[in-house]
């Protein structure tokens, strides 16, 4: 090998001259006609936390039920085909772990409410075959219907039974002079479930039950130590669903 | 030929199969382009991109459109035409302006036989014709 001394640092040195352009080459490269809404919420752990002592009757509940299903075209079917993107249930069913047989009379049979909890480690995303179901950047475990064929992987693997899988046309059980022109609904075949209103994130708007909630639900970045969850958190007792299977979830609940 | 009648009539038959659609559809009207109907001009005078474009591409479009508002959040689309930004929907954009998908949509497709399974989940905006 005849390579000085001198030329092998030159060559070194442009090669790293090229690694420093690169990013500015990429991004020369990456110009593509879309762009993000400057009116999109941002954050990096989207999570929300229940108040459960603010949700008690079956009143509370009904309005964050029908904020949610009202605008996202969700049916109401008679049968145990039902869908269901936000419900409510008993506390043996919602916190099976808590094996207490000595729980105080107004926990033992108290109702708390339902959604998906957007795992930060969600089982939904690693057993879908098509990814259709994924995790975004900013926390929300997403559907993506045209994706989607049915399998129902993805609600075998969800721990906490959020998914609902469509046996029939959701049509079938909607009225076609309430639903929301400018959402879609779903076709047979099909897996849903809460998407924490990415869409109205996008245009700068709280999920709709936290809107309808009147402070029993808040919302926020995780991630952001002066959001509104954190404080909370900080403040107040809170736990989470299954906490021992590892799925993180984000969803907390205030006891 | 060993059966050479069998044989030739076998191919005749053979032949006239083959060239049933051609012989079938002798006399009959050519095959024309059918005439979409667009929306008046006080509704909208251009569309997100170009007419050539849009008629050749707007499978492309579309397709791109749903990737990048479903999987990469980016809900925005710059037209290369006008440089206008567009918010990336079909029941939002697309459909706000062409509001007629039997005059719009199905006279095209249906002609070309071809059904493509947008309308199984969106909602087709109700029937009034622009």
């Amino acid at each position: 090998m005849d390579t000085s001394r001198r030329k092998f640092l030159t060559y070194a040195g442009v090669s790293v001259l090229g690694l420093a352009a690169m990013p500015a080459v990429d991004a020369w490269a990456s110009d593509t006609p879309y762009v993000v809404s400057s009116k999109q919420l941002k954050a990096t752990r989207w999570a929300m936390v229940v108040d459960t002592t603010k949700l008690n009757s079956e009143a509370d509940f009904a309005p964050l039920i029908e904020a949610c299903h009202s605008i996202h075209n969700v049916p109401d079917i008679p049968t145990k085909q039902n869908i269901k993107w936000i419900w409510y249930d008993e506390r043996e069913r919602v916190f099976p772990d808590d094996e207490n047989p000595y729980m105080a009379e107004a926990f033992e049979h108290k109702n708390y409410l339902l959604l998906c909890n957007h795992c930060f480690e969600p089982p939904c995303v690693r057993v879908c075959p098509t990814k259709a179901t994924f995790k975004r950047e900013d926390g929300i475990v997403m559907m993506d219907f045209h994706r989607c064929i049915g399998c129902r992987y993805c609600m075998a693997g969800c721990p906490y039974g959020a998914r609902s899988f469509n046996f029939m046309d959701p049509r079938l059980h909607l009225d076609a002079a309430k639903e929301n022109k400018e959402f879609p609904t779903r076709t047979k075949g099909v897996v849903e479930k809460c998407n924490f209103c990415y869409e109205r994130l996008a245009d700068g708007k709280l999920p709709a039950c936290v809107e309808a909630s009147k402070g029993a639900l808040i919302f926020g970045d995780l991630d952001d130590p002066k959001s509104e969850v954190r404080k909370v958190l900080k403040e107040r007792y809170s736990i989470r669903r299954k906490p021992s299977i590892g799925t993180q979830p984000n969803v907390y609940y205030l006891i | 030929m060993y059966d050479g009648s069998k044989i030739i009539v076998g191919l005749l038959v053979f032949v006239g199969m083959m060239t049933f659609p051609f012989w079938n559809n002798i006399g009959k009207a050519a095959y024309k382009t059918p005439e979409l109907k667009l929306p008046p001009k006080s509704v909208a005078t251009e569309c997100v991109e170009g007419k050539e474009f849009m008629r050749e591409k707007h499978m492309q479009l579309l397709n791109d459109w749903r990737d990048e508002a479903v999987r990469n959040g980016e809900r925005l689309y710059v037209s290369q035409a006008n440089h206008k930004q567009y918010q990336i929907s079909l029941q939002n954009s697309c459909m706000k302006c062409h509001d007629n998908k039997e005059e719009f949509c199905d006279k095209c497709h249906n002609s070309a036989s071809v059904s493509p399974y947008c309308w199984d989940c969106h909602i087709a905006p109700p029937k009034k014709g622009n």
